[in-house]
Formats: structure tokens, C-alpha cells, sequence
């Protein structure tokens, strides 16, 4: 099974092809992107050279080890930082709606749940009743319909991420950017919210771009893996995950599964090795 | 009991017995009472000069509220105006500190040559309580959560929406903890002005009676001034924590209960 050379006619898949029909199509080529950062009298290469496509509907996940410059990767599409070389292209202009959901929670602390999920839509100073009502689908998506009164303080980790993804959701967003969302949760709740991811994402068929460095949470989640190489990052290989959605606990457990963490295991072993080198 | 029982017997024990050991040793060695006065005539001093005392304590209150009122008002809007406008920050921010720790006590006796009295007095208690709440609001201001500013930026938020609907929720822990210490020191800084005014000669604030009861060594009105001013602070103080366990209630730790 090579698939370390990527094969454009793979990623061709019919989920993706008609979500991007009916969505139009939303694709993002980022073209060479680099990204350099100033400390006293040092400069860090981020990433260097990086180009990626992003597909309308697919889930893709940008792999690597901690500093390889995926997150960067990640705020660049968002737009929350300025790459030093490179663009960013949108295929349908550039207003397109982002949900982003960061490794912390990042909830704010004097606010209920409601409130916190409102936040985009108050800033936006969105319609009153259409605000009420996006708030209450998204906490329902979330299965946190109960909670919209409690603090954050009042909740777990895995609902506290769970408020953090409704309210990425609020904007019915047609990216939702994931920067290792699940990456401090324990093993169970964060298979519990993968599998919810996944469900979302079928039901929404919204674009996700999703950063972590776990083989086998990428290979759970996505369609396509891009291992990415450490300082400065750059696109190391790409990998197509082939195997049938909805995935499940069968998924988790079957050899397929094996087979595919192991070939995703070697490519980020040969990506850090190249780095090293 | 409970813990919460021995956090208020205990130190209410230690004031009787300290109060009953003094008396004692007042009692036993018929020490004057314009050298030490025992407790039981403080306490009658301070009833039966009541309507003076009292009158006395309304006014520094006053003062002392007018100061830290405006301490609180100037202490966030300068936070605000030097975090909002750097430049401005780097241009103030040294004189704030200097007008800090020069000591009050100094700076007093040259306000009360260009002010009118009341203004002076005044002026004191705002020097000295306003620089807690502007250096603990730019401390709240400047640790906002990096993502949650991102995230605001994500959504186009204006610096106006950042600056309401973030920063100053975020920075209020810090802008209550800055208010509890302007409160107790705008009383100092209102007594340290009173009793410079005082020794030129004029004023009715209690500190004023504390001089005043010094020169005519009326020790037991002394007293009884200091506990009134010390029972000031004490209120002062727990009505200020009380406001911040209200406003903090829910979210911040500082106000909540530990598991245990």
C-alpha cells in the first residue's frame, strides 16, 4: 500500500466532490508560505516553503511533532497572522465564514455558556431572536442543550471543549479550524468527541482543517494526513486515509486501522529524520 | 465547631483577653489615665463624646469616599487611556510612580498652601489611593488570555468591543483587588492630610480630634478616636471584599469554594 506519493485522482472522493457541489466550491491553496518571527535579535523560521490545498468538505489534518509549525500553518489560514512570503488563495473570495477552536478551551471565565457561545454573534451584533435560536442549535449540536446557564468553571474538560466547538459553530462557518483541540482530555473523552466530531462533520459536511500530533487521532478522524517536517515546517509528504465513513469503535480496533497508524507512523519518522538530518 | 466558628471565636478571644489583661494591670498599678487610660474608660469616653466624635468621623468618611471614589474613577480611566494609547502610557506611567512613593506626609503640608483645605484633604486621599488601582488594572489589562484576544480579532471585533466585552471583564479580579487596597489607604491618606491641616489650625476630621486630644492631653479621647478610625478601616475593608465576592460569585477562583 504506497501512498506516500499522492495519487490527485484518490482525493477525488464522491462525499467531497458533492458537498462541493451543493456548497459551492470552497477551496484554499496556500502557495509557498513562509513564516518568520522576530525575538530579540534572533529570527525563528516557523515554516518555510509550505504549500497545501484544501478540498471543499474534506477533513484534513495537518500532522507533525510539537513545533514543526502546524499551528502557524493553522493561524495563517484563519488570518490571525501575516505570512513574511506566500498567499493564501480562496476560491470563492476571501469572506468566507471561520470557526476556530484552540487547544484550551478559551472560554471567558465571567460568562455562561450561553453567553459564550453568543460571543461571535455579539460582535457581530447579530439579530436578538436569530442569535437566541443559533445558540440554542449549536449548544443542541453539542449536546449541552442543559448547560447554557452553568459557568465554565462548573464543567469538565470534554464540555468545556464542547462549548468551545458550538461556538466555533455558531457562525455556521463554512472552515472550521481545530488547533489540537482534544490534545489535554483524557483517552476516553476525547474518543467520545472524536467520534461526535465526525458526526458533526458528516451532518454539516463543513470543511475542517485539523492540527495534531497524534498518528493515530489523525488517522481516526481525516480523509487526508499532511505530515509535516520540524523547523522550519514545510510539507513533508501527503497520505490518503481511504477507508469508509461512519467510522467507529470497529474502525479503532481492525487491522485497517494498524496498518494505516503504522504507514503514518513511518512517514513521520522519516519527516522528523529528515529534519534532523 | 467548625473551622468557621474558630475563624471568628479565636480572634475575639485573643481581643478579650488582651482587654482584660489591660485593664488589669491598669487597675493594679493605678497607672493615670492621661499616661494609659484602661479600656472600660475608652469606652466610656467614646460614648459619652459621641455626638462629637461621631460628627468627626463623618466627615473623614466623607473624604475618605470622595478619594477613593475618584481614585477608582481616575485609577481605571488612566489604565485604560495608557493600555488603549501606548505613547501616552510611556509618557505618564513614570509620573504615577513618582507621585507613589513619595511619601504623603510630605507632599501635604505644600497642597495645603494652594488648596483650600477640604480640596487638599482631598487630594490626599486620591494621591494615595489611586496608584494600587492603576497599577493592579494594568496588570488585569495586560493578562488577557492571548487565544481569547485572538478569537475576538477572528470575529472583526473593534478595540472598543475587545476593551468592553474582554479586557475590562477579564481584568476585574485585578481592578477589585486594586479597590480593596484603595480603600484602606485613601483613610490613610485623608488622616495624613487632616493632621497636617490640623497643626495649621483648623479642620473637624477626626484625625483633627486625635491632634487636638494630644495637645490637651485628653489620652482617652485619643483612644477613642483611634478605635473609631481603626473600626472605619475594619468596615471599609470588609465591605470592599464583600463587593468582590459578589461581583466574582461564579467564575473566579478567588471567590469560590475549594474541593476538598
Amino acid at each position: 500500500m504506497n501512498v506516500a506519493t499522492l495519487d490527485p485522482s484518490r482525493t477525488e472522493r464522491p462525499s467531497a466532490a458533492a458537498a462541493a457541489a451543493s456548497r459551492g466550491a470552497l477551496s484554499i491553496s496556500c502557495r509557498d508560505i513562509g513564516v518568520r518571527f522576530f525575538t530579540d535579535r534572533r529570527s525563528v523560521t516557523a515554516i518555510e516553503g509550505l504549500s497545501l490545498d484544501v478540498e471543499a468538505g474534506e477533513f484534513l489534518t495537518l500532522l507533525g511533532p510539537s513545533g514543526c509549525g502546524k499551528s502557524t500553518a493553522l493561524r495563517v489560514v484563519a488570518g490571525l497572522s501575516e505570512p513574511s512570503t506566500g498567499t493564501v488563495e480562496w476560491a470563492d473570495g476571501k469572506h468566507v465564514r471561520i470557526g476556530f477552536v484552540f487547544q484550551e478551551p478559551t472560554l471567558m471565565p465571567w460568562a455562561d455558556v450561553a453567553a459564550n457561545v453568543r460571543l461571535p454573534l455579539t460582535i457581530a451584533h447579530a439579530d436578538e431572536g436569530k442569535a437566541h435560536a443559533a445558540v440554542a442549535q449549536a449548544l443542541d449540536r453539542v449536546g449541552l442543550s442543559e448547560f447554557a446557564g452553568a459557568y465554565p468553571r462548573e464543567l469538565s474538560g470534554g464540555m468545556k471543549m464542547r462549548v468551545s466547538i458550538a461556538r466555533a459553530l455558531v457562525t455556521e462557518p463554512r472552515l472550521l479550524l481545530m488547533d489540537e483541540p482534544f490534545a489535554a482530555l483524557d483517552e476516553i473523552t476525547r474518543f467520545k468527541l472524536n467520534n461526535d466530531l465526525l458526526t458533526l462533520w458528516r451532518m454539516l459536511k463543513r470543511t475542517v482543517m485539523f492540527v495534531t500530533h497524534s498518528v493515530f487521532e489523525s488517522v481516526y478522524l481525516s480523509q487526508r494526513i499532511v505530515v509535516m517536517t520540524p523547523r522550519p515546517g514545510r510539507v513533508f509528504t501527503e497520505l490518503t486515509i481511504d477507508a469508509p465513513y461512519p467510522r467507529d469503535e470497529l474502525f479503532r480496533t481492525s487491522v485497517e486501522y494498524a496498518v494505516y497508524c503504522r504507514m503514518v507512523s513511518e512517514a513521520l519518522e522519516k519527516a522528523m529524520a529528515g529534519a534532523a538530518a | 465547631m467548625s473551622e468557621r466558628h474558630w475563624r471568628i471565636a479565636l480572634p475575639v478571644l485573643v481581643l478579650l483577653l488582651v482587654m482584660a489583661l489591660w485593664q488589669t494591670l491598669v487597675q493594679i498599678w493605678v497607672i493615670p489615665p492621661y499616661v494609659l487610660p484602661s479600656p472600660a474608660l475608652v469606652l466610656s469616653t467614646l460614648v459619652s463624646d459621641a455626638p462629637l466624635l461621631l460628627q468627626s468621623l463623618g466627615v473623614t468618611l466623607i473624604t475618605t469616599f470622595l478619594g477613593f471614589l475618584l481614585a477608582a474613577i481616575g485609577g481605571v480611566t488612566l489604565a485604560v487611556a495608557f493600555h488603549q494609547w501606548r505613547p501616552v502610557g510611556y509618557a505618564f506611567y513614570p509620573y504615577a510612580v513618582a507621585l507613589q512613593v513619595t511619601p504623603i506626609v510630605a507632599v501635604a503640608p505644600l497642597l495645603l498652601i494652594y488648596l483650600p483645605q477640604q480640596l487638599a484633604v482631598l487630594a490626599c486621599a486620591w494621591i494615595v489611593a489611586f496608584f494600587p488601582v492603576l497599577a493592579n488594572t494594568t496588570l488585569g489589562l495586560n493578562s488577557v488570555d492571548h487565544n481569547l484576544i485572538a478569537l475576538f480579532e477572528l470575529y472583526k471585533a473593534s478595540r472598543a468591543q475587545i476593551l468592553l466585552n474582554l479586557k475590562l471583564p477579564a481584568a476585574l479580579p485585578q481592578i477589585l483587588a486594586g479597590l480593596r487596597i484603595a480603600g484602606g489607604l485613601s483613610l490613610i491618606g485623608a488622616v495624613v492630610a487632616e493632621i497636617a491641616a490640623g497643626s495649621a489650625g483648623a479642620g473637624s476630621g477626626l484625625a483633627y480630634r486625635i491632634a487636638e486630644s494630644g495637645y490637651r492631653l485628653n489620652i482617652p479621647r485619643m483612644f477613642a478616636a483611634l478605635l473609631l478610625l481603626s473600626l472605619a478601616g475594619i468596615a471599609i475593608f470588609f465591605l470592599l471584599s464583600a463587593i468582590t465576592q459578589r461581583v466574582l460569585g461564579r467564575w473566579h477562583e478567588s471567590a469560590t469554594p475549594r474541593e476538598r
